[in-house]
């Protein structure tokens, strides 16, 4: 089987990057195959589940239906930019606090989708949560623990940006 | 101090949020090929023939492998927990649609797939059948030529060879004296037929495999499984090796739920890796998912005799379990949630007749529960038509029956340590049950529902751990217990802490590996935190008696004066203690345990056992429900969760353990089903397949833990991964008949069946 391939250059995580992709490869197995970013995961494979939710220019997509040769001069943050420093993006704390996971599988890509929430809406309501949180699965059923990990997130980045002032 | 009963962050916490959690998928081995499996297009036919020629011509095509090739390599291609019944590939016939056919191996994995497409299979059909209760009769056409029981359950063996029917295990439980109290007259006889779907368990990682040949007599194994020693021992005997040469390695599970028990894609991986002579990754799909494993179909049968009072006298139950093309764990299934069929009721005459029964459908084996949540919504269903019949109030009529504590179970062992009572009494409670409710005039109506069910743990089984000592003092555990989201890994560390005064976040528990875990049976049926919790707190009582004598020949004293307290021991540090032994801070000290809890095998023909179980489960749910009588839909506003925990070792993760059943549960009472037409399953993967989201979440799940210490418990603990799950679905269906008087009888509870019940209610007919 033969493809023809691209060379694309984008931002990813801050950094910028230059890949060699070929045209049928998703944005999923350029993270996993190139970068060893192994945050984001198949699940579904069909863009239905959330479980590989990254963020492309401040968006989140489906990384498993996102072909890699859009993405040239894109930037993309994955879950593993959040706590490079050592010290965790309060979506992440606050996920750990409300004990908002069980096996974890789908945690990095419903923290990328929460973090995108927060930042629109700093103080979302359970009904504005649920509606953002529909495409994201979890069947170990930790949803009422995440959304109480979306309100105290949204609290400490609130009380955050209060401080700022 | 103590650890127990204090809520913590599971000790993997961090890398589960910051996306470094370890899954088999992240795993490669050198030289590793991909493989795609063809499977079979036909519920049942004969092989006629499989031309991989467009397939190997492919560019990136390794090889394309058959039935026939594996056989070259393993004499007697056959595995399973219960019956020897599944091939690795086929051979000769194929028996449900998705039945793995042919394999392609390539350098990629794409490259694997779109060859996959190309192998050319030829099939001669043969007559299919897909009910249970058809399945069982006798002029069904036959899955399976004749039975081929394995060699682990001594009560399975007279089965061997049996040819002619589709039944691969009926299994009986008699108490009392039935057929006499069927004549005895006096009351009302209630006989009703209940119906369960088959359903998809749908851990978010889909199952994995890598099978790597490490020199000519060592097999190493990298699998997302819930049972690596199991794995182990199946793998050896399909080789024909040593257990000892076969290794399991388990990272973290993305999920399980029972889908990922006893062999599943590993014996795929381990024949491909043979004829290659290459590492073989095996990794399907989401939708490969649904065509390896599901959840039994069943069709239940209760026949109850009630006197006035509402005191049931005698009670017949009659189980089809639909199991698909092979057996899987089906039949210990059919037989543990057969012996509970009954309800957790006090009858003194009591009949089940259990089947297990193949059909051309994809397998079904264990999911959390095991059979028990099909079999609740059968019992307490029908609890609640003879509470309506008789005009006694649904929570009164199930006080008048519910076993007590020290009362004997239909299975003749007796009830101890299980908080029936207070579960019923507890539920009652927070549902606010003598309260009146508006159940609403209008297109909306309001209904309410409770149910309780019953479970007895897997029995005999075995765990074994170690908990060890570095030269530093740091403390180590080798349990094979997999941590799939359930939390064991903390527990174990909560439970290992505890004994030897070491903080648990200090633990090291390593993952699964068989090279250096000690045996367990599975990660399943709820049995790790009494089991292997049991093992590990012997290993660390152990390990601590060892210090003990270390401790007095550093101390210069007799080890009976020796005390311990806070990680020290006759005041000194466990570095102290390894520094003064071994000369420097060197050496190892491993202390040892095992536990199998006592059980007698049931009679054969009676089911009847004095010490059927180590622990009883207990979990009640109550649902609180809107109905929309316009469309059929039900809303579910509040589920109430009552579960007897013991105690409860990390409370905030217990809890969680039962508000997620509860989540998984409602899928399966509203929206899930795998769905079938000709044989063929026209709902794969999550874009057709509809499990619960946020969005389908009730505003209250209020969960509540009963708490009393189980005297074999570790500190107390026993098993509640499943109990959130056992009454859920007969609770949304009994507030379903309370709000409209519509009584379903088969899940799911969809829209259409609501509506089609509303219509006939009032006089009104749907085409």
């Amino acid at each position: 089987m033969t493809s023809s391939c691209t060379t694309i250059s984008f931002t990813l995580n801050g950094r910028a990057v230059e890949a060699l992709v070929r045209n049928d490869e998703t944005l999923l197995e350029l993270l996993r195959r190139e970068f060893g970013l192994y945050g984001a995961r198949e699940s579904c494979g069909q863009g239905v589940c959330g479980t590989c939710t990254v963020e492309v220019g401040g968006m989140p997509v489906s990384s498993c239906i996102y072909w890699a040769v859009q993405l040239d001069g894109a930037e993309v943050t994955t879950i593993e930019a959040l706590s490079r420093d050592g010290a965790l993006d309060p979506v992440q704390q606050a996920f750990i606090d409300a004990g908002g996971f069980q096996c974890g599988f789908c945690t990095p890509g419903m923290i990328m989708m929460c973090r995108v929430l927060l930042r629109d809406n700093p103080e979302p309501s359970d009904d504005e949560i649920r509606r953002w949180l529909s495409g994201s699965i979890c069947r170990c059923g930790a949803y009422p623990e995440i959304i109480n990990a979306v309100h105290a997130a949204a609290a400490t980045l609130r009380d955050k940006s209060d401080a700022g002032r | 101090m103590t650890e127990i009963g204090r809520s913590r962050p599971v000790l993997e916490a961090r890398s589960k949020v910051d996306g470094t959690a370890d899954y088999v998928i992240n795993h490669f081995r050198h030289r590793m090929l991909h493989a795609a499996i063809v499977r079979s297009t036909e519920p049942h036919a004969d092989l006629a023939g499989i031309d991989p020629d467009a397939a190997r011509a492919s560019p990136g095509v390794h090889s394309v492998l058959t039935g026939q090739d594996v056989a070259q390599v393993i004499k007697d291609p056959y595995y399973g927990p219960a019956f020897h019944d599944q091939p690795i590939l086929a051979l000769d016939k194929v028996r449900y649609v998705g039945e793995p056919v042919a394999l392609v191996l390539a350098e990629e994995r794409h490259v694997a797939a779109a060859a996959a497409a190309l192998v050319d299979v030829s099939y001669r059909g043969l007559k299919p059948v897909f009910d249970e209760v058809a399945a069982s009769g006798e002029d069904a056409p036959l899955v399976h030529e004749s039975l081929r029981p394995g060699a682990a359950f001594a009560d399975l063996r007279h089965l061997a060879g049996v040819r002619g029917t589709n039944v691969a295990l009926h299994t009986r439980l008699k108490h009392g004296d039935p057929d006499p109290a069927w004549d005895g007259g006096g009351g009302q006889v209630f006989e009703h037929e209940y119906r369960t779907q088959q359903v998809a368990h749908v851990p978010l990682e889909p199952h994995s495999a890598i099978a790597e040949f490490v020199g000519p007599d060592r097999l190493e194994v990298e699998s997302s499984t819930q049972s690596p020693s199991f794995v182990r021992l199946e793998l050896a005997r399909l080789l024909g090796w040593r257990e000892n040469q076969v290794r399991v390695i388990v990272p973290y599970l993305g999920g399980g739920f029972g889908a990922k028990l006893y062999m599943k894609l590993e014996a795929i991986a381990t024949a491909a890796a043979l004829i290659a002579g290459r590492p073989v990754s095996v990794a399907i799909t989401m939708d490969e998912q649904f065509f390896t494993i599901s959840r039994h179909a069943t069709t239940t049968r209760i026949r109850s005799r009630v006197d006035e009072t509402g005191k049931f006298l005698a009670r017949a139950v009659e189980v089809y379990w639909n199991g698909g093309a092979y057996a899987d764990i089906g039949p210990r299934v059919t037989q543990k949630s057969g012996f509970i069929a009954a309800g957790p009721y006090r009858i003194g005459a009591v009949a089940v007749d259990s089947h297990a029964v193949y059909t051309n459908r994809t397998p079904a084996g264990a999911m959390r529960g095991f059979g028990i949540p099909q079999m609740v919504f059968a019992h307490e269903s029908h609890a609640d038509e003879i509470a309506v019949a008789t005009g006694l109030d649904p929570i009164e009529l199930r006080r008048r029956n519910l076993l007590a504590e020290g009362d004997l179970h239909a299975t003749g062992t007796r009830l101890e340590s299980a908080a029936t009572m207070e579960v019923l009494e507890l539920l009652a409670a927070k549902m606010r049950w003598a309260e009146e409710i508006d159940r609403g005039s209008g297109t909306v109506r309001h209904g309410r529902g409770v149910a309780i069910g019953l479970k007895a743990v897997v029995t005999p089984t075995t765990s074994a751990a170690t908990v060890s000592l570095a030269g530093d003092g740091s403390v180590t555990v080798r349990q094979g217990t997999v941590d799939m989201g359930q939390g064991s890994s903390t527990v174990m560390a909560v439970i290992a802490g505890q004994a030897l005064g070491v903080p648990p976040e200090q633990i090291a528990i390593l993952p699964p590996d068989t090279d250096a875990t000690p045996y367990d049976m599975g990660t399943l049926g709820s049995r790790s935190t009494f089991h292997m919790g049991n093992a590990v707190l012997a290993a660390a009582l152990d390990l601590k008696r060892q210090l003990m004598v270390l401790a007095a020949e550093v101390a210069g004293c007799s080890p009976a004066d020796v005390s311990c307290s806070d990680g020290r021991v006759a005041g000194l540090t466990f570095e102290e203690i390894m520094t003064a032994t071994h000369g420097a801070r060197a050496g190892t000290v491993v202390g040892y345990g095992s536990y199998t809890p006592r059980s007698v095998a049931p009679d054969p023909k009676t089911g009847q056992s004095p010490a059927i179980t180590p622990f009883w489960m207990v979990g009640g749910s109550g649902a609180e429900i809107s109905v929309d009588v316009q469309t059929g839909r039900i809303t579910v506003d509040r589920i109430v969760c009552v579960a007897d925990a013991g105690v409860a070792l990390n409370p905030d993760a217990a809890r969680r353990q039962i508000s997620g059943g509860v989540v998984m549960q409602l899928g399966m009472t509203l929206s899930e089903e795998m769905r079938y037409e000709d044989g063929q399953l026209i709902n794969p993967g999550l874009g057709l397949y509809k499990v619960p989201t946020a969005l389908d979440m009730p505003r209250d799940i209020d969960v509540c833990l009963i708490q009393h210490p189980h005297p074999a418990g570790p500190h107390g603990a026993k098993g509640i991964g499943e109990t959130g799950t056992f009454a859920v679905s007969p609770a949304v269906a009994n507030a379903l008949a309370d709000a409209t008087g519509v009584r379903i009888r088969s899940l799911p509870l969809t829209a259409e069946k609501v509506l089609r019940g509303v219509y006939l209610r009032n006089g009104r007919s749907l085409r």
